[in-house]
């Protein structure tokens, strides 16, 4: 089954609400070797201006892949999670990601397109701050771009 | 010696380093991510699609190369963006040395304004470029 054009410009609900922990922040950073103590000391971020320890550049992999799970499971964009391939992957970060975040992702497609017989599902999750009740706006955290490569039959 | 936005110049190189990765790196990567695909940690079932073992996480390589970038400049929160295409898999052998990912890195464009750097990396392992286009741009103080 081929890829469904027509979710090109979709928005999926956001994800439920993501609380950053200082010790998943020390697992992921331990899990791709990172030593680096800003990860896993407060007093060591704190020396460089963070509020916490920081999580690692691609830490919000995290996040956006548990909002790309959307479209992935959604029977109408038709994707075939066992022809899926990585072709892309980009962070834009706003600010670094702190211990003691609660983050929301929102869910984007961006493009479909047909190359040489497989798809490339391009979305775009935005991920900031849970917004503040009743009115206030959630500040913008990392933009996660990511490019599925579906394979042909 | 963390460098300075005026101490760096494009062209200047980052020095080359060889990061080894096992397959238990590969079995701490998918726990600490939730990235369970089979074909990280199957043989049988990365074989069944055509690969020639278990292979890397994209993701883990993506990780792996920026380290390059943060180890030189000493934050990992000065990291602006950092994208990269997977243009080969990283196959991991079911051994005591594994394999490895080398990454070098050179100082592509400067930013004066904004006072960033571009930092253009290329992954290697196995003889292979294992990333395309892998550019970060960090904030230098």
């Amino acid at each position: 089954m081929a890829v469904n054009p027509d979710i090109v410009g979709r928005v999926y609900p956001p994800a439920a609400v993501y609380e950053v922990g200082r010790e998943k922040i020390r697992e992921f950073a331990e899990a791709i070797g990172s030593q680096d103590p800003v990860h896993t000391d407060p007093e060591a971020a704190r020396a460089l201006g963070h509020r916490d320890v920081i999580a690692t550049p691609t830490f919000a992999v995290i996040v956006a892949q548990r909002a790309e799970a959307q479209v992935i499971n959604d029977p109408e964009a038709g994707i075939d999670f066992s022809r899926v391939v990585h072709g892309e992957e980009r962070f834009t970060h706003h600010r670094p990601i702190v211990a003691g975040d609660r983050l929301v992702a929102t869910l984007h497609v961006d493009a479909v397109k047909a190359v040489g017989g497989h798809a490339m599902v391009t979305t775009r999750v935005e991920i900031g701050t849970e917004p503040v009740a009743p009115a206030g706006a959630g500040e913008p955290v990392s933009t996660v771009v990511s490019t599925l490569v579906v394979r042909g039959e | 010696m963390r460098p300075t936005f005026d101490s760096v110049s494009v062209g200047d190189n980052l020095p080359e380093q060889a990061y080894p990765v096992r397959r238990v790196d590969l079995v701490r990567y998918a726990g600490a991510s939730g990235d369970f695909n089979r074909i990280h940690w199957s043989d049988r079932v990365a074989t069944s699609v055509g690969l020639p073992s278990v292979i890397a996480h994209g993701m883990f390589t993506m990780a792996t190369a920026v380290r390059l970038v943060t180890d030189w400049c000493g934050d990992p929160g000065a990291v602006v963006s950092y994208g990269v295409r997977f243009t080969k898999p990283v196959p991991v052998p079911d051994d005591d040395e594994g394999t490895a990912i080398t990454v070098g890195g050179t100082v592509a464009t400067r930013d004066e304004e904004a006072r960033t750097v571009r930092v253009d990396l290329t992954a290697v392992s196995a003889g292979d470029r294992v990333l395309g286009r892998a550019q970060v741009v960090v904030r230098l103080p």
